[in-house]
């Protein structure tokens, strides 16, 4: 195949911008796939990504296009659209050579779309700037087209209006592409040089990878080699993606295709490795590689102590095709067995916990999610904290560090206000406010990521009214002075319900918690006190009254079997409780922390 | 069709006669459930005297649940020309505006009327019933059924908490918003006080909802809580024969024309062993004997005492039961959460 007739491309858009309604126009219209055969938003083929309306894991797809009586390959590679999923992008967005931005013509450009934009401009791919969505009364391209003039400095006319809903302006996005975006270069001779920037699994066929060819040929049958990992595989079967897989005896330099080796473990295939051949290795891998570090963590718990090994079971399934869940086994006084997990962030956790659910029937109780601290003992060596209980004792260590991140909001100016308050709750440190537009605000803060995971996003869209937008990206690790909060239920500590907190907002914490104990706790035989202690200090009290009155009144013949039925049922039904000390927990008390607000 | 129940009972009192292993000597009857003072003396009557043809009998007790808008001195007079010694009546309250709530078909006068007549007609053991959780805005009502009760001092009062079942108007109402049940707290204090009044004149709380004075404890209930066996006759009966429990089918048709075909429709529960130290514990908690842990060792080989020694020393801890003569005994405290004990210590 001539390279010369090859496009790469990705679409670089904000949720609800239109994303895969445009993408699904575009399949349509090369008559990839025809209308009944779509399924709507065809990419996003998960059932749980449909249903947020988001994708999740990226994707590829190739079309063929006839342009002035030549036809051209389209391959268009799908990028997710959440910040949990950056690194995920960065690789998809290495694997082009020109994006799409596309930007709802009616809400302009948002947070996530710039650091994805800088992204793709990092990498000199050739922005195609879409504003879509130009059919709706709210639509207002003037505007918005000065704010992407700004961003990226094209010009006026570079601009194509488009609805993917009507169906406008997808030939000129086509044309755009072909005329615009660059050929690949390579070197179809060279030694292979492929890097991955997807993979997928398939219960039957094991792992399949995707990836682009920037150097050399593969064939099906060749002897490779995974080169960060150092695995080495046979191609069993490679070819490109239309609609369906479609075999192919070789791929080239410039491609995107798929490939079928037999791998049994997500793992194996890291997102951004060099594929190369085995006889005739590369010289430099495919820059950019990174180990996907977990950012959030937080131990999953059967809700049925029996159920521990099917739990294990399912995560063990999960993780076949999910390589960026990390686990280790974990053992809660109050919660039996279970597991600490590694999540790349919030949305992950959720992702992970409802496919739990729905794929594997798993009801799970998950503890209240930590960002990695680390301690700098007093022998200078830093010890890691993933978990409360990890947190040493004071005297061990000189200092407790949190992780910062730069978060980018923007925002319109009329919210500047209460975003910065916001901000300045969850510990950020404002570090710059840029205009870009009269109406559109972007701030830049120095935040630690503890506070951006919890419910911060769901915070700043109250407040804004739905129209701010974030963004963040790693900065390193601060000293902080961070405490662990544990809770006790008649002076015994409930580990699965302790946190780290910082100093400043222990208080707070822990009497919020301890009021939405008090709610979640029924009534027992006895008193119970529910304290928050910073160590042997209580900073919050709340009490459960005793149960005052627990007894049928009539109880004779006919009632015996009645009442012993029911209370069988009773006692069955707090099996599912967990028992600390003689306080017996329901799980909603566990998940408390996640809805504090 | 009352004619044909009462003649299907006596029915199933033939058949039966051996229900109870061992033919032991039959000690109470008592005819209750419903409102069996619907009968009239005949069919009473005709009972009783297949009963008396067909067991072995030392009665000890006859009781007879009536409600006081039934009872009249010629059904009084024959009650206890029939050898009925003990009338159970469904007094409920003494305000009118209370037992209009609760749907009952008499008057506070008629009851007072009631006793009085009994009383006249020689009976001596009477028991009442009362209700409590009617919602007010304190207890005064509470309190003034209780003093009226207490002063009339019939011997015997059953006293039951109002409870919301979903099938009836009053859970209907509930459900949709239209009324506002009393508070567990609400209820609580109200048994607190009965159980404060009774004490007071002298009145034992011998089971949770029964109040007696020393010689009037009721026979057959008492039974009940003992583990006891029962035979229970009629549609919707139940019987413990100490291994199974066995009830009728309720509908008074299918009752009848089963055993017209000489088949009694009932379905029988075997119990488990657990299930049965299970009813046993939690009938038995209820009382002032307790609950004998040798007989439950003795009977069921099984030690309670070793197996829940955790829960019973937390239980004793806390001051809601004391460990006497081998037998558990809830304290005041600890009667009015005898469900939730009973249920720490099921096997």
């Amino acid at each position: 195949m001539n390279m010369q007739k090859i496009r790469n491309f990705c679409i670089i858009a904000h949720i609800d911008h239109g994303k895969s309604t445009l993408a699904d126009r575009l399949l349509e219209f090369t008559h990839t796939v025809s209308g009944r055969e779509m399924q709507a938003q065809l990419l996003d083929n998960m059932d749980l990504e449909r249903e947020r309306g988001i994708t999740i894991k990226s994707h590829a797809i190739q079309m063929k296009y006839i342009y002035k009586g030549e036809e051209y390959t389209l391959n268009l590679i799908d990028t997710p659209g959440h910040v949990d999923f950056s690194y995920e992008v960065s690789r998809s967005i290495a694997a082009c050579e020109g994006a799409l931005l596309i930007v709802d013509a009616s809400q302009g450009v948002e947070a996530q779309t710039i650091s994805n934009l800088y992204l793709a401009m990092g990498h000199d791919l050739e922005i195609i700037p879409v504003l879509n969505k130009i059919d709706l009364p709210g639509a207002d391209p003037e505007v918005v087209a000065d704010e992407v003039i700004d961003l990226i400095g094209c010009d006026r006319e570079d601009i194509v209006l488009a609805s993917g809903k009507e169906g406008i302006g997808i030939e000129e996005i086509l044309n755009a592409v072909i005329e615009k975006v660059p050929a690949p270069t390579g070197d179809e001779e060279a030694p292979l040089q492929a890097m991955i920037f997807d993979s997928m699994y398939n219960p039957f066929r094991g792992v399949e990878v995707l990836f682009r060819i920037f150097n050399g040929t593969i064939s099906k049958g060749d002897k490779i080699k995974f080169v960060n990992t150092g695995k080495e595989y046979e191609a069993d079967e490679i070819g490109i993606l239309g609609i369906n897989q479609m075999p192919q005896k070789s791929l080239m330099a410039g491609n995107v295709g798929y490939l079928i080796s037999g791998i049994k473990v997500a793992k194996e295939v890291k997102v951004g490795d060099t594929i190369t051949h085995i006889k005739r290795p590369c010289q430099t891998t495919v820059k950019g590689f990174e180990n996907v570090k977990p950012m959030v963590f937080a131990g999953i718990y059967p809700v049925e102590t029996t159920d521990f090994e099917e739990l294990r079971a399912s995560m063990e399934k999960l993780q076949l095709n999910d390589a960026s869940l990390v686990w280790e086994p974990e053992t809660s006084a109050a919660l039996g067995f279970g597991f600490r997990c590694g999540f790349l962030g919030m949305l992950h956790m959720e992702i992970i916990q409802e496919r739990l659910e729905r794929e594997f029937d798993m009801t799970v109780i998950t503890t209240v999610p930590s960002v990695q601290f680390r301690a700098l003992m007093n022998n200078n060596e830093y010890q890691v904290i993933n978990a409360p209980s990890d947190m040493p004792e004071p005297t061990f260590f000189k200092h407790i560090e949190e992780p910062f991140v730069k978060a980018s909001i923007i925002t319109a100016a009329e919210y500047v206000g209460p975003v910065i308050q916001l901000c300045m709750e969850k510990r950020g440190q404002i570090k710059n406010q840029i205009y870009l537009t009269s109406e559109r605000v972007e701030l830049t803060f120095d935040m630690p990521l503890a506070e951006i995971v919890f419910d911060f996003f769901d915070k700043l869209k109250t407040i804004s009214r739905g129209y701010a937008s974030l963004d963040y990206e790693m900065k390193g690790y601060q000293q902080s002075t961070m405490v662990r909060l544990d809770v006790m239920l008649n002076g015994e500590v409930v580990d699965a319900l302790s946190a780290i907190v910082h100093r400043d907002k222990a208080y707070e914490w822990g009497k919020r918690l301890c009021e939405k104990l008090k709610e979640l706790v029924p009534r027992q035989m006895f008193e119970i006190a529910i304290q928050a202690a910073i160590g042997t200090k209580i900073i919050a009290r709340e009490t459960v009254k005793a149960l005052r009155k627990n007894v049928l009144a009539k109880c004779y013949g006919g009632d015996i079997s009645r009442k012993r039925k029911l209370l069988d049922k009773q006692k069955k039904g707090k099996k599912r409780m967990r028992q600390v000390g003689n306080v017996e927990i329901p799980q909603e008390a566990f998940m408390a922390v996640l809805k504090l607000d | 069709m009352v004619d044909s129940v009462v003649e299907m009972i006596c029915k199933e009192l033939i058949m039966r006669r051996n229900y109870l292993k061992g033919d032991p000597v039959v000690e109470t009857i008592y005819f209750g459930g419903g409102t069996p003072s619907l009968l009239n003396l005949n069919q009473i009557e005709k009972i009783l005297n297949t009963i008396y043809k067909n067991y072995s009998l030392d009665l000890k007790e006859i009781t007879i649940e009536t409600n006081p808008d039934d009872l009249s001195n010629e059904k009084l007079a024959g009650l206890n020309h029939l050898g009925f010694d003990r009338l159970s009546i469904g007094i409920q309250s003494f305000h009118d505006n209370v037992l209009k709530f609760y749907n009952r078909a008499h008057n506070a006068r008629e009851s007072l009327e009631s006793i009085a007549m009994a009383r006249e007609h020689g009976f001596e053991k009477l028991s009442i019933d009362l209700m409590y959780g009617f919602p007010y805005a304190d207890h005064s009502l509470w309190i003034s059924d209780l003093q009226l009760a207490l002063t009339i001092d019939p011997g015997h009062i059953s006293s039951y908490c109002l409870t919301i079942e979903p099938q009836t108007a009053l859970g209907k109402w509930t459900e949709k918003g239209k009324y506002l049940p009393t508070t567990d707290d609400f209820n609580a204090d109200q048994f607190e006080i009965m159980q404060a009044k009774m004490k007071e004149a002298g009145y034992i709380q011998y089971e949770i909802s029964n109040f007696a004075k020393p010689h009037a404890f009721a026979v057959h209930n008492s039974n009940y809580w003992k583990g006891v066996s029962y035979l229970g006759i009629g549609p919707s009966a139940h019987s413990y024969d100490g291994q199974s429990r066995q009830h009728n089918v309720a509908n008074n048709v299918k009752y009848v024309k089963g055993l017209m075909a000489n088949e009694l429709i009932s379905e029988i529960d075997r119990l488990e062993r657990e299930e049965i130290i299970n009813e046993y514990l939690l009938t038995s908690i209820r009382t002032i004997w307790g609950t004998d842990l040798r007989l439950i060792q003795d009977r069921y080989q099984f030690d309670l005492k070793y197996k829940k020694e955790k829960e019973l020393n937390l239980f004793h801890k806390e001051g809601l039961l004391v460990l006497e003569d081998e037998k558990i005994i809830l304290t005041e405290k600890g009667r009015i959460l005898a469900d939730s004990i009973a249920e720490k210590l099921f096997v």
